[in-house]
Parts: C-alpha cells; structure tokens; sequence
C-alpha cells in the first residue's frame, strides 16, 4: 500500500508565531490515521494544510511540500478548488447549510461543482453517499426537511454523507465526535471504519482511546512538531519516543 | 416607617407613576391618527377612489388610481436601480470589506442614510429636470433610489455578517469557488433578512413626498411616459391637505389610509418573512 | 527549504492568478460600491456648483441676515435657520424625557407580555410616512393645541414674550410638537439599546442592598447610559432637522424671527419644498439650494457628532 499524501518538512506560521515545525509523514492509502496531542499542539492547523483551508487566513505561511497526486498542492500554482474536491473535510461542529434540505444539502456540491451532472444522477449519488454515511434508513423518507432540523450525530452523518457526494479520495475530519453523545460517537466510529475501505482518512483526536479504537496508524504532534508516528498498537503499547509515553500514561494534555 | 423611609416609597411610586405616563403619551398618538384616519378616511372610501382620476373641485366622485399606478411606478423603477446597486454593495463590505476603500464607502453610506430627503429632491431636479427640462418619473425615481440604497446597503451587510464562518468553510472545503460559495451559499442563507430589508426598504420610500415635490411633481392625469410628471399618492395626499376645499380634505384622508394600508401590509410581509424561517 | 511557497498578504485575498471568476466577482461588487460613493460625492458636488451663485454674492451674510426678498433679489435664511433649530430643540426638548420614559418603562417595568405589543407599537409610530403626520397635524393636532392651550395661555399668559401674539393655530410649538411626536419612536429605540447594556450583576447589586426600583435605575443606569442617552438625544435632534413635509404643513410658513412659540414660523426644509418650483430666477433657486446646502451641512455635523459620541462612550455599540 503506497502512501495517498506524503507530507514533507511542513512548516507553517501565523504572523510571526511558527504553529507547525517540518512536519514530515506519510499517510497510507484507504487506512485510517489519527493526529493526537494535547491542545495546541498544532493538530487542527495541520490537517488544514492539507486541504488549503488556510488560504482564506491572512497573515499565514506555510513551507515545504505537500504531495498528493504527483504535485506539492500547498504551491501557489495549484488551485486549491480542485484539491478540495479530492480532499474533503468534515468540522469539529456539525455544520449542514441552514435553510437547505437534507436533499439539498448532499447535492450542493455536485450542484456548484460545475460537472454539470443530470437530475438523476445528482438523486442517485445523494442516496448513495447517504446510504454510505449511515443516515439513509433514518432520512430516506424526509429528504426534503431541513437539515438543521435533525439531530446532532444525524447532521454530523449528513456533513459526512456530503463530503462524500463529491467523490473525493481523502477524508479529513477535525475532532468529528467531540460535540457529540456517545451513542453517536459510536455510530461515527463504525462508520470512520467502514469507510475506510475506499478512502484514505485523516482524524484529529484529543481522545486517545479513540485513537486507539479506530485507526490504523497514529500520529503524536507536541508544540508544532510531530514527535512520534506509528502503527496504533505499538503507539499505545510500546512508544519510542518518552514524549509519547508521557502523554499517553496522562502525565499531561 | 421612618419619614426618610417613607420618603424613598413615596418617591418610587411617583416615578413608577411618571415612566408609565410617558409610554402611554408615546402611544396615545398613534391610536388617535389611527383614529382619525379610521373615521375621516372611511367615509370617502368607495370604489371609485381606488378607479377615478381625480375631479375639479365640486364634481362628485374622483379618485386616486393615478397615484397608486405613479406610486408603484417611482417605487418600482426606484428599486430597479437601487436593489443591485445597494444589494452588491452590501456584498463587497461584507465579504471583501476591510481595506480602507470599504471604509471610506461605509462612510459615504451612512452620510447618505442621514440626508433630509427634500435635498435629495435638490439632488433628482439638478440631475434630470435641469437637463431634460421637465418633470418625471425618472428625476422622482433616482431621488427615491438614494434614499432606498443606504438603507439595503446596511441591512444586507449586515445580515451577510451574521451567516457564521462554520457556513462559509463547509462550502469552501467540498471545493466550491468563493464566489459560488458567496452567493450561492452565503447570500442564500441570509437571503430572508436581505429580503426584508428590501421590503422595508420600499415601505419608506412609498411614503416619500418631499423629494418628489420638484421632481416627479405630480399630475392630474394618467401617465403618457416615465419621462412625464407623475402622481404619487403622497403628492396628492399633500395637496389636497393643503387646499381650501373641505371635501379634497376628506380625499386627503382617504388618500392617506390607502398609503397607510400600503405601508402596513409591506411592513408586515416584510416581518413575517424573518420569523417563520427557522 | 526556507523560502515560502505559500504566502497570503495581509488583507487576506487570494492571489489574481489562483481564479480569475473569484477576481471578477470581488471587483464587480468592488464597482458597484464605487458607483454608491460616486452618487455620494456627486450629490455634494451638484449642491455645491448649484449655489455658487448665491455663494458668490452674498457669502457669509446669507447665514446672518434676515431678508427673504424674491422680488427684489435679496436673499438670506437666518429665519429658515432660527426656525429649523428652534422646532427642532423644542421637539427634543419634549421627545427626551418621553422616550427615555417610555424605554425605561418597557425595559424595567412593562410585565413580559406587554413588551412585544408595545415595541410593535412604536415601530408603527415610525413607519407613518410623514405626509400623513402633517394631515393630522393640520386638522387634528392644530385645532386641539390652538383651543386647549394656546388660546387659554395667552388669555393668561399672553405679556411672556414666549406666548406673545395672535393664535392662529400654526405655529412654532405645533411644528415642535409634531415633530416630537415622530422622533419619539426613534428615541425609544436607542434608549432601549442603550438600557440594555447595563449590566445585569450590578443592578442586582443595588438591589440587594435595599434600593428601591427607582434608586436602582437612577444610580446604575444614570451612570452607565447618560452618554448613551446624549447620543441617542443628538442623533434625534439630526432626525428632526430634516423634516419637511409634517413641518411645512403645521408651522404657517412666515419668514419671521419671533420669541413667541404661539407665532407661525419657517424652516430651511419648508421654505424650499414651498418655493423650489416657483423659483423664476437663477438666483432664487440657487438661494434656496444654497439653504439645502446649509441644512446638509447642519446634519451631517450633527450625525457625527452623534455617532462619535455612541462609538467612543458605550460600550458594545458598533458605530450606527
């Protein structure tokens, strides 16, 4: 299994104030990899980078390369609409499009994405980007209430269902359970998993147990930096690195 | 009690007293011109005042019909010019906004918004009734038009300020262009406020006379062109007031419970619009 | 590898070259905004070329005599002036202590159910167009002013030279009250902003301590809202100022500059919605956009001052 992105001496500054310090990984294709650390550590920032949500911030820099696809899409040369296409990402804070259907709000990329898709395919692939979410038993019949009118592990589903409508390879998602209940987190977790069969996903944590339940390859960053990265067994068994056991064993974070 | 006791008790009911008198003369007006304008205008309330031209003094009948038909028209052409002028403008200060020119148009706007309407009327007669040498629709509309932009400009920029960041993110991370995401995304959302704003927008200036005073003008007649005089019901709620003839003071009235309808009802839609969408 | 690759300017847009439908759409509304504060500068341009003339020939005098001649060509609007400010003050003079009231009333003391009914009440009072203020002025609010106060007062009172002359109706204090009425509803509103920012623990404070309702509301509002309420009083004192049509119908249109209340006066706004289309005369009509000059110029002092006064003293309010 070779690696979807390969990350290369990522650094990374707001103003003068450095938040990533050459990061340097490799994130295998159709597994499930956890970024944890305490706050602050610069695990948000990271996965940010990778889909170029940054580029709205002003006053942020970045150094380094970014390889997804054959191209560093951190360059100012590459588009950063088209990586996120490929590269999806779901928030920490369920966020569907108020006053926006459930319908709606799984079409909406495919609707602004400009590949000009029929009605009918547009229905198929929101059925099937909701059936692979979980949430297409529980909505199949009100796809036209808002979405804001469901629950909050239901909207976090529909932010997943829609991330997946536009097809991408890479899934990035931001601390996704953190406002949830633990029915729901569950029902993610599983889902996190399914879903990992087909597309390689990237998931911040602040919960090691769930790191420890979902992934396949865990990532430890402390102070911007990456300090250790390995297969999650040995991650929590048997660290390399003492930061890692420290954190771990809740010395602190 | 002590006295000093008693005092404070005493001093507490009267200025309890003297804070409900107050909202109550505040009230008391709007239930007697509402009132008056019950009992007045009703009484020439008939058909023929919605469908009649107006008369000589001393005919029977007469109406307003030109009014509501040159009302609508000032207003429409009005909103026409002012809607994507003031609804872009709300546009780029809320999402491009933060350099020094959008400071300077954020004044401009304000500035605007505090002008005496009659001066816009100045504004509209240098404008087009200088040039054209005469009086139209077109000079009433554009004065009209700089009262209505200050207005939506602000409520639309600030309803585009109230659609949260997490909005704009979600459109931007499924690779939507920030201009797709602008108006497709943002501007939907807020579209309702946006909307309402426009609405109440228009409740203002459908009541305007001053600016129209020397631009439109007014007329007896139906329109024969938007570069024409032309009748508002405001206009002719004010000339009738000020006539000597007792029964153009029943029209006035009549007149004015017709405009009054019109605010309301707009006013009302305008509010409901905001209110129902959750 | 220490040069940056990816560097966002300050003001946060992205590059020209990343997407040249966003670089369009963000320079289109760029325009759009740029025509607003063109239609802006024009307006003050075209008052500006339109009173030259009287600029020219009557300079400073224009604001310090009193003789409004069309005949003669002598123009000058100290009594369209002096009867601007003095209505004006008047109504704010009566709209201030109301409108506080009121906010004070319906924030502090107005049980829950009847608060909604009673904002709604005065955004109606707001939304009455102006024409129909000045109807009922005319036949309403005249008559009742005339007859229950004015004749009365200056039976009584008619040797105080605020009260002096024959009443006939229009006049100063209708124009005064008339325009209190509309500023009113203004007034409320900011004041019930204004009031809301009192900070809940410290009228809490007062009353635990033992302060009656009232006690509470004149230490901790009084100290906290009096910049506030000055704003909100200076903001409506610019609303008045530009009224024209409920003025020009209640105030008797004479060009005189008289203490007595009870006598008809005039204002900038009315002498120019009056006479604008009779204006035979390049100069005539360049007097009376030169008063509009005036009066914009009045205004918008007074506006800044208002929200100067608003950003800088209270807390929590973004310059409006």
């Amino acid at each position: 299994m070779d690696n979807a992105i390969e990350v290369k001496k990522l650094s990374a500054w707001f103003g003068d104030h450095q938040v990533l310090r050459e990061i340097t990984m490799g994130i295998r294709r159709n597994s499930v990899t956890s970024v944890m650390g305490p706050s602050g550590c610069g695990k948000s920032t990271f996965i940010r980078c990778l889909n170029r949500m940054h580029d709205l911030t002003p006053g942020f820099r970045m150094t380094g390369e970014v390889l997804f696809d054959g191209r560093n899409v951190i360059s100012e040369k590459v588009d950063p609409v088209f990586l996120r296409r490929k590269v999806g990402m779901v928030f920490q804070q369920p966020n569907p499009f108020p006053r926006m259907s459930v319908f709606a709000n799984v079409a909406v990329g495919l609707r602004f994405n400009g590949k000009g898709k029929s009605k009918s395919e547009i229905v198929e692939v929101v059925e099937r980007s909701l059936r692979m979410a979980a949430l297409w038993d529980e909505v199949k019949d009100h796809l036209d209430q808002m979405g804001s009118s469901l629950s909050g592990g239901q909207q976090q589903r529909l932010c997943i269902a829609r991330a997946l409508a536009v097809e991408p390879e890479v899934l990035l998602m931001d601390e996704p359970c953190s406002a949830l209940d633990p029915v729901s987190t569950s029902k993610i977790e599983d889902l996190i998993e399914d879903l990992s069969e087909k597309y390689t996903i990237v998931v911040v944590t602040h919960n090691m147990q769930q790191a420890a339940r979902i992934s396949d390859s865990v990532a430890f960053f402390l102070l911007g930096e990456l300090v250790e990265m390995d297969k999650s067994a040995k991650m929590f068994t048997n660290p390399s690195d003492r930061r890692t056991e420290e954190y771990i064993t809740g010395r602190f974070g | 009690m002590t006295s000093i006791a008693f005092r404070r008790k005493a001093t507490d009911r009267i200025m309890k007293a003297l804070f409900l008198l107050s909202a109550f003369l505040v009230i008391l007006p709007l239930f007697l011109i509402f009132f008056d304008l019950l009992w007045k205008g009703a009484k020439e309330l008939k058909w023929s005042l919605l469908t009649d031209l107006p008369r000589p003094v001393g005919e029977p009948g007469g109406g307003i019909a030109n009014g509501i038909l040159g009302t609508l028209t000032v207003t429409g052409l009005a909103m026409a010019g002012g809607i994507p002028l003031a609804v872009l403008t709300g546009i780029y200060l809320a999402e491009y906004g933060k350099g020094a020119f959008a400071s300077v148009v954020r004044f401009a706007v304000d500035l605007l918004a505090g002008v005496p309407s009659i001066i816009l009327g100045i504004f509209g007669y240098v404008l087009w009734v200088l040039p054209m040498k005469r009086f139209s629709a077109w000079a009433g509309a554009s004065a009209l038009a700089m009262i209505f932009i200050p207005i939506v400009v602000r409520t639309t920029e600030e309803m585009l300020k109230t659609v949260p960041v997490s909005v704009r993110e979600g459109a931007l991370a499924l690779g939507i262009e920030r201009w797709k995401t602008t108006l497709f995304i943002t501007v939907r959302t807020a579209a309702a406020g946006i909307i309402t704003g426009i609405l109440l927008a228009m409740a203002r200036i459908l009541g305007e006379t001053a600016p129209l005073l020397f631009t439109a003008l007014g007329n007896q007649f139906w329109q024969t062109g938007l570069d024409q005089p032309i009748a508002t019901i405001p206009l002719q709620v004010f000339s009738y007031a000020i006539s000597p003839y007792d029964d153009w003071h029943g029209k006035a009235w009549a007149g004015a419970v017709v405009l009054i309808l019109m605010v309301l009802v707009l006013s009302t839609v305008a509010r409901l619009l905001t209110r129902t969408r959750k | 590898m220490a040069r940056p690759i990816a560097r966002v300017p300050a003001t946060g847009k992205m590059k020209v070259g990343a997407n040249i439908k966003d670089f369009l759409f963000e320079k289109t509304t760029a325009l759009f905004a740029l025509c607003v504060l063109g239609l802006t500068l024009l307006l003050f341009a075209l008052l500006i070329r339109e009173s030259l003339p009287a600029i020219r020939k009557f300079g400073v005098t224009f604001v310090t005599n009193s003789t409004w001649d069309p005949v003669l060509e002598e123009f000058a609007a100290l009594p369209f002036l002096y009867g601007t400010l003095v209505s004006s003050f008047l109504a704010i003079l009566i709209a201030v202590p109301l409108g506080v009231g009121s906010a004070i009333f319906i924030n502090e003391f107005a049980p829950g159910w009847l608060k909604t009914p009673i904002s709604f009440l005065a955004e109606l009072l707001a939304a009455i167009p102006s024409v129909i203020y000045g109807l009922w002025g005319i036949f309403v609010l005249v008559p009742i002013l005339r007859d229950n106060f004015m004749k009365p007062v200056s039976r009584a009172l008619g040797w105080i030279p605020l009260f002096q002359g024959p009443v006939y109706g229009p006049s100063m204090l209708a124009a005064g009250v008339l325009l209190a009425i509309m500023v009113v509803p203004f007034i409320l509103s900011v004041s019930r902003e204004v009031l809301a920012t009192v900070p809940q623990v410290q009228k809490e404070a007062v009353l635990s301590l033992g302060g009656t309702h009232w006690e509470m509301i004149r230490i901790v509002i009084g100290q906290h809202c009096i910049p506030g309420i000055f704003g909100a009083t200076i903001l409506g004192l610019g609303r008045a100022l530009g009224e024209t049509m409920a003025v020009t119908m209640v105030i008797g249109n004479r060009p005189d500059i008289v203490l007595s209340l009870f006598q008809p006066g005039y204002s900038m706004a009315a002498v120019i919605a009056n006479e604008f289309t009779e204006a035979t005369g390049d100069l005539y009509l360049s007097a009376l956009v030169e008063i509009g000059l005036v009066l914009f110029l009045l205004t918008i002092v007074v506006n800044l001052a208002a929200k100067w006064i608003l950003t800088r003293m209270v807390p929590g309010r973004a310059g409006r």
